[in-house]
């Protein structure tokens, strides 16, 4: 053959391989920076989370003659209005966070991937589908979740499907935006064209396209999923404060801010540096998997 | 290497010295042009040819001072305009030449015009950039352009916006714009391959015509060699960023000096169809009784805005025979075709398929029947899923029908043989692929379906023209072979002449013409057809040995 | 054009049915007793039997949702459990320091992010284009109250450049007015800024591809034209869609932000209702601010015929 494989002459070297068929694609993950940073940090804050409350003093421990100390050798982080370890507490708090993070966009991804490929599927249910995903779309979240657990009490469980239930358009949107346009890929056709049946062409040839564009939003609904869960903690309408969280925490510190700013500065620091680490990972994630996806988000 | 014609002209408008362009590392190869030495003189129109990848685009892009330098560096050479060397200019000096002393136009005429704004601003800001003119001398001059370009009623299209253009007023639009300022150089980068045929002579004509009045010298790119034929003065032909020839026109069409270019001119398909075996016209694999596909009835607010992408369309094709559906963008042959594969369904009519009408069929009944009725599509970088190897790819369609995955696996063994692969493509994934491997990737998967039908929509019209005179070759032997009854879609009249044993004219929806190939190509009975064949850019010339496909 | 305006507005009220619905059913639907939830811990079987009575719980799904939806068409939120005050008069009370902050969020956003992203976009892998992804990701990333307190703990704790909190009406000074709104508008834009210039950066990069961009530059236009005139015009369609689909962020900054500067607006009326369990006004806060987002969503689509001439119908 004289032609050699090009990429059709307009923009040469722009094709981008497929993500999926690279074996050595976690390798390629890993040579990003700010995926390896991301990551280096996030590990940091899992292992500090699962082990660390094996080291520290007990995070509940009321200790009323040493009332908001500032931060010691003693305390590293200083103690609260109940003279309670904040450093203790806020070791406890990773494991709020990252298991509301973690389980909100497992939740969100999983529900939202099965009615996105029902409703980009089916035109009928279309309709209806995407007016709920508006209606719902247009309610604050921040507003959703505290009504959904002002309505059912605030344990874990409703906490999290409070913050995932907000965050479910999203990934229902992109799940259907990538299943109609690659519906009319004529690689689709063709499969139609030899007697592929729907179900087939939905988990062969549709699926696989819609997964790094999820494993994106995923990190993302993570990351935010989080700062949703330390804002409802921080007004009171979160995981009630016999759980420490980071934001019930610094909702507690809220009070004496001028006195002891560190309770709210502590625990702040240690979750935005969670959340930076996640949405750093999902930047990177984002370039290395697929840059055409930025936008759908 | 055929360099007598260089002093064409005594002062050339441009001037390009051993012009080397760099491509970035990760590249495949080292320069995008290297060691190009050329001439335009005024009012000369000179073609630079070339397939994807020769360098022809970056050359027009270079001489422009439009390239990234980032990624393409011009590492040695000159480039004189006017007798101005360009490669040592600042951007700002260079942005004072581009428009005014030089200018360009591009392929794709909606995408090249800004569309959230009028035309005639767009052309208006080609003088508010480099005169001083005041507004309203600026909207005298651009009606006057705008006439010059034969566009009907400028005081009104200078206030609409590009999309409610046609596609051949929008590249008027674009001309008028690179001439407002009477720029001595005209850099035109494919400009007619995006337009229709009829449209296409129209806007060779009017830059010819232009060429001739203002005695402005363009370079003008393409891929095409009838329309190179149509316009060139002289040719320059590029392969892989290096001229391999360059002479007058009559010199590099009739008689080819390099193999290369010998190769090319050999795989132009000839406007003249061969003679071709008589059909046995007793086995009809295939035929549409009045078929029909209306767009955009129901919904509230649409009433009254339908479209007919087909009506009544009649047709038969026989095993072994070829039916070729020519027609311009938007005649409904695409339609036509979507309709018999059921990808889409059609509004009324019949679908006869071994005796059976699939019309109507819901997805299930219609079942067996998928395996009787197989497509290859136009563009190869996406007819394969990128995610599955190609013997995934093939062994799809039989499996749906039963076969296990041996035998069906030895199935595509065989047919990569057929289609001109080795075997062990099987393993390997699409992007490994070049674009005319891939298409004959698409066929293989086709036949493994073993289908009566066979219908190729566009399936060569992505390809540069000599793997397109390959693949072209391929289809008529599984033709043969496998004894197929083929429906054979294009806008290409030259590559219709070469395979089809029979031409079916389209227009808005409707066949307009029907009948033996050379019969239709020598005695057109409708106007349509009479003015398509006229407009075939190049019908009048011969290119080096006749074309030996079909 | 009459035609796509009729659509887009008629294509709104499906949208504000479900969200209509979706409140409604939230409360009747909710596990368990809600009249209980509402009522706390501590309530007796007569608060409960009180609110139940209140809220309407007695009567059948379908005679509930008529009444409430005829009394939502009235304009009519409910009656406040806990000060038995209605609804609209409590948000009304609170209606301008809410307004006023979300406007000011909004100026300082779209001045600062606007021409920040393009920048980025135009000279994208220079210094400034790093800096603006460090902030957006940062931006993403940090809390809204932290920030607030932060900038409370440096810019009026440490420097006293600005009141640490409260709200003074721009009809009581200008002065006044903006330096107390200040440091809450700053709070609250950052995590807009973010999204703002994130979406600008990528729609005028991918913007600047375009075609006709290259014909711009073929013309011999200047960078700064270039990008006014074309990118900036052709990417406009985008970055207004971000910032209407931002508003919902906003709301929810909105809430926290009030509360970090106790501003009394409707976020404090927010949080106070969390606090004192007062379900007809979380709920009437609600619709509020769904309606509110879906209307400016709506003139955001409306604005698109401005941007874009080919929208039509």
């Amino acid at each position: 053959m004289t032609d050699t494989p090009s990429t059709s002459g307009k923009a040469p070297g722009l094709l981008v391989a497929p993500a999926s068929s690279d074996p050595h694609l976690f390798v390629l993950l890993l040579r990003h920076r700010s995926i390896f940073w991301g990551g280096v940090l996030l590990a940091f804050m899992v292992i500090v989370a699962v082990l660390g409350p094996l080291f520290t003093v007990d995070p509940i421990a009321l200790n009323p003659l040493n009332r908001l100390k500032v931060p010691s050798g003693d305390n590293w982080f200083g103690t609260d209005y109940l003279g309670r370890d904040t450093f203790a507490r806020v070791i406890y708090g990773a494991r709020i966070s990252l298991v509301v993070g973690l389980a909100v966009s497992l939740f969100a991804v999983s529900l939202g991937l099965i009615i996105g490929m029902v409703s980009g599927y089916i035109r009928v249910l279309d309709a209806v589908v995407m007016r709920v995903m508006d209606g719902l779309m247009s309610i604050p979240g921040i507003l959703l979740a505290i009504a959904l657990i002002s309505l059912s009490g605030a344990t874990l469980m409703t906490v999290v499907i409070a913050i995932a239930i907000p965050e479910l358009p999203r990934v229902v949107r992109l799940v259907r935006s990538v299943v109609l346009s690659v519906r009319e890929e004529p690689y689709v056709e063709a499969a139609i064209a030899s007697g592929t049946n729907l179900p087939l062409i939905l988990i062969r040839h549709i699926l696989p396209n819609t997964i790094a564009p999820l494993i994106v939003l995923a990190t993302y609904i993570c990351g935010s999923a989080m700062l949703t869960e330390s804002i409802l903690g921080f007004i009171g309408a979160g995981i009630p404060p016999e759980i420490p969280s980071w934001g019930n925490i610094m909702s507690e510190g809220r009070t004496y801010f001028q006195l002891s700013p560190w309770i709210i500065f502590y625990p702040g620091i240690a979750l935005a540096v969670t959340v930076l680490a996640v949405n750093v990972v999902g930047d990177g994630l984002r370039d290395t998997l697929d840059p055409r996806i930025a936008r759908k988000m | 290497m055929g360099r007598e014609n260089m002093n064409a002209s005594a002062h050339p408008v441009l001037t390009v010295r051993g012009l080397t362009v760099r491509l970035p590392d990760d590249a495949d190869r080292d320069f995008a042009v290297e060691d190009v030495s050329f001439d335009v003189g005024p009012g000369e129109i000179v073609c630079v040819v070339g397939e994807s990848g020769s360098g022809k685009s970056v050359t027009a892009h270079t001489v422009m001072g439009l390239i990234p330098r980032k990624d393409l560096t011009p590492v040695a050479g000159e480039i004189l305009l006017q007798g101005d060397e360009l490669l040592t200019k600042s951007e700002t000096e260079l942005r004072r030449l581009r428009g005014e002393r030089m200018a360009m136009i591009f392929q794709e005429p909606m995408t090249a015009l800004n569309p959230v704004m009028k035309v005639g601003e767009q052309i208006a800001e080609m003088l508010e950039i480099h005169s001083p003119m005041n507004a309203q001398a600026r909207n005298q001059r651009v009606l006057e352009v705008m006439k010059d370009v034969s566009l009907p009623e400028p005081e009104q299209l200078f206030h609409s916006f590009p999309h409610q253009l046609s596609g051949g007023q929008r590249q008027r639009i674009m001309i008028a714009m690179a001439l407002a300022l009477e720029p001595g150089l005209l850099i035109a980068d494919e400009p007619t391959t995006a337009l229709d045929v009829t449209t296409q002579a129209q806007i060779l004509e009017l830059i010819k015509d232009i060429q001739r009045r203002h005695g402005t010298g363009v370079m003008f790119i393409t891929h095409d060699f009838g329309v190179v034929a149509e316009i060139a003065d002289r040719v320059i032909v590029m392969q892989h960023g290096k001229v391999v020839e360059q002479g007058t026109a009559g010199e590099v069409i009739g008689k080819p000096q390099h193999p290369y270019t010998k190769m090319l001119m050999a795989s132009v398909p000839s406007l003249t169809p061969p003679v071709r075996e008589p059909v046995d016209r007793e086995r009809p694999a295939l035929s549409a009784r009045n078929l029909n596909k209306t767009y955009g009835s129901g919904g509230w607010f649409k009433r009254g805005r339908e479209v007919h992408a087909a009506q009544n369309v009649e047709l038969v094709v026989h095993r072994g025979e070829t039916l070729g559906v020519v027609g311009e963008s938007g005649s409904g042959k695409s339609t036509v075709a979507r309709c018999i594969v059921r990808l889409i369904d059609p509004t009324d009519g019949e679908i006869m398929i071994a005796g059976n009408n699939i019309a109507g069929l819901g997805e299930k009944a219609l079942r067996p029947y998928r395996r009787d009725v197989q497509i290859v599509f136009q563009d190869p970088y996406r007819s394969l899923n990128p995610r599955r190897t190609v013997g995934q790819s093939i062994v799809e369609g039989p499996m749906n029908f039963g076969l296990s995955k041996d035998d069906a696996l030895a199935r595509a063994r065989d047919l990569m043989n057929v289609v001109g692969l080795s075997p062990d493509a099987l393993e390997r994934f699409p992007h490994q692929f070049s674009g005319g491997q891939r298409q004959r990737i698409c066929i293989a998967r086709a036949l493994a379906m073993e289908p009566k039908v066979l219908i190729a929509d566009e399936a060569v019209s992505a390809l540069d023209v000599s793997v397109q005179a390959q693949v072209l070759e391929l289809l008529d032997d599984v033709r043969k072979r496998f004894d197929l009854a083929m429906l054979f879609i294009t806008h290409d009249l030259r590559v219709a002449a070469q395979v089809c044993d029979r031409i079916m004219v389209m227009q808005r929806g409707q066949v307009v013409e029907q009948g033996p190939t050379a019969q239709v190509y020598a005695s057109p009975s409708h106007d349509y057809t009479k003015s398509l064949l006229a407009a075939a850019p190049g019908r009048h010339t011969t290119f080096g040995a006749e074309s030996a496909v079909g | 054009m009459t035609g796509y305006i009729f659509k887009r507005i008629l294509a709104t009220v499906p949208v504000m049915g479900v969200v209509a619905l979706f409140v409604f059913l939230m409360l009747r639907l909710s596990p368990g007793d809600p009249a209980a939830v509402i009522a706390g811990d501590y309530a007796t079987a007569e608060d409960i039997a009180r609110i139940r009575e209140q809220l309407g719980l007695n009567e059948p799904i379908f005679v509930q949702f008529f009444t409430w939806i005829g009394s939502l068409a009235q304009g009519d939120l409910g009656i406040s459990i806990f000060t038995n005050l209605p609804v609209t008069t409590l948000i009304a009370q609170r209606l301008e320091p809410t307004i006023s902050l979300t406007i000011t969020t909004l100026l300082f956003t779209i001045i600062v992010a606007v021409p920040l992203g393009t920048l980025a976009a135009w000279k994208s892998g220079s210094l400034v284009d790093r800096f603006v992804m460090l902030f957006s990701v940062g931006g993403f990333s940090i809390p809204v109250f932290v920030l607030g307190y932060i900038l409370i703990y440096f810019l009026s704790m440490e420097l006293r450049w600005l009141p640490v909190q409260g709200y003074k009406s721009i009809f009581d000074g200008v002065g006044p007015f903006f330096r107390h709104i200040a440091l809450p508008t700053m709070t609250l834009s950052v995590i807009f800024i973010a999204l703002v210039s994130r979406m600008t950066r990528a729609s005028v990069m991918e913007v600047l591809q375009e075609d006709y961009i290259r014909t711009a530059r073929a013309k011999g236009q200047s960078e700064f034209k270039v990008l006014l005139r074309h990118a900036l015009r052709n990417a406009a369609v985008p970055i207004v869609t971000v910032i209407g689909l931002g508003i919902a962020l906003l709301i929810g900054g909105v809430v926290v932000t009030e509360s970090v500067y106790n501003i009394p607006g409707l976020g404090r009326l927010v949080l106070d209702a969390v606090l004192k369990r007062d379900y007809p006004i979380i709920q009437g806060l609600i619709l509020l601010f769904s309606f509110v987002y879906i209307l400016i969503n709506l003139l955001i689509d409306l604005s698109y015929c401005f941007f874009d001439p080919r929208i039509r119908y």
